[in-house]
């Protein structure tokens, strides 16, 4: 019964990840792909390891496998926003389909101190996306 | 983990699934190349070491040597803070070459 529980988690925990890495080469744009690696990724590995812990018998193998569910569970979202607010604030070419914005109004987002350099990419911005 | 006998299919399994994450590890591979953003090589990068974790989960049940979960979490450490720094250093970058812009303007 055991094992039957362990290669389920595994078999799923392993599908996750690969549809992940599958969705980080077909998806379009840096922050629509971020949204499959993170979450993906990390719900793929978490079954993983929660497979690991049915398996194992011993009550430290248990607790470490379950600490590293944990672990990745804390770190992941703090990396994804890492990542996200970097590429928003590289100003990656987000997707043509994109017609939400919430920030291309917000002059100066990034903190650079620049404000009337980013006021003229505002207006650029609203210009060239007619989507609002 | 001594006293494990693994029966049949959680040995096909666990190969099964090894497979999935190998494949999985090739295709981020193919975006760090080609991500035309370094954005882009970020999210690679951090896939491809979330999906070493759980290649080093999987192996932990395959051959059953304990010390490969040791390697996870300090790999999962490791792997996090480089995360954290590359899309720092990412950001600061983005923001030098705003204000040099706005110098030259």
């Amino acid at each position: 019964m055991t094992d039957i529980i362990t290669a389920l988690l595994l078999i799923i925990g392993g599908i996750f990840a690969f549809v992940a890495s599958v969705g980080i080469v077909r998806l379009p744009d840096t922050l629509i792909r971020m949204h499959a690696a993170t979450k993906a990724g990390a719900l793929g590995s978490g079954l993983i390891f929660l497979g690991l812990a049915f398996f194992s018998q011993a009550p430290g193998t248990t607790l470490r496998a379950l600490a590293v569910v944990f672990f990745l569970l804390l770190t992941a979202p703090v990396a994804a926003h890492l990542i996200g607010r970097a590429a928003y604030c590289s100003r990656v070419n987000l997707w043509h389909k994109t017609w939400i914005d919430e920030f291309a109004n917000v002059c100066d987002w990034c903190q650079t101190g620049q404000k009337s350099d980013h006021d003229e990419e505002c207006r650029l911005k609203e210009a060239g996306g007619d989507g609002q | 983990m001594t006293g494990m006998e693994q029966s049949f299919f959680l040995e096909i399994a666990t190969q099964v699934t090894l497979l999935l994450l190998t494949l999985g590890l090739c295709l981020s591979f193919i975006r760090l190349v080609i991500g035309p953003d370094p954005a882009d090589r970020i999210v690679a990068l951090d896939l491809i070491s979330v999906l070493i974790v759980a290649i080093l989960g999987a192996l932990t049940v395959y051959s059953g040597e304990k010390a490969f979960l040791d390697v996870a979490i300090a790999y999962a450490l490791i792997a996090f803070l480089g995360t954290v720094a590359l899309a720092r250093l990412r950001e600061r970058l983005a923001k030098r070459n705003d204000k040099e812009r706005g110098d030259n303007s």
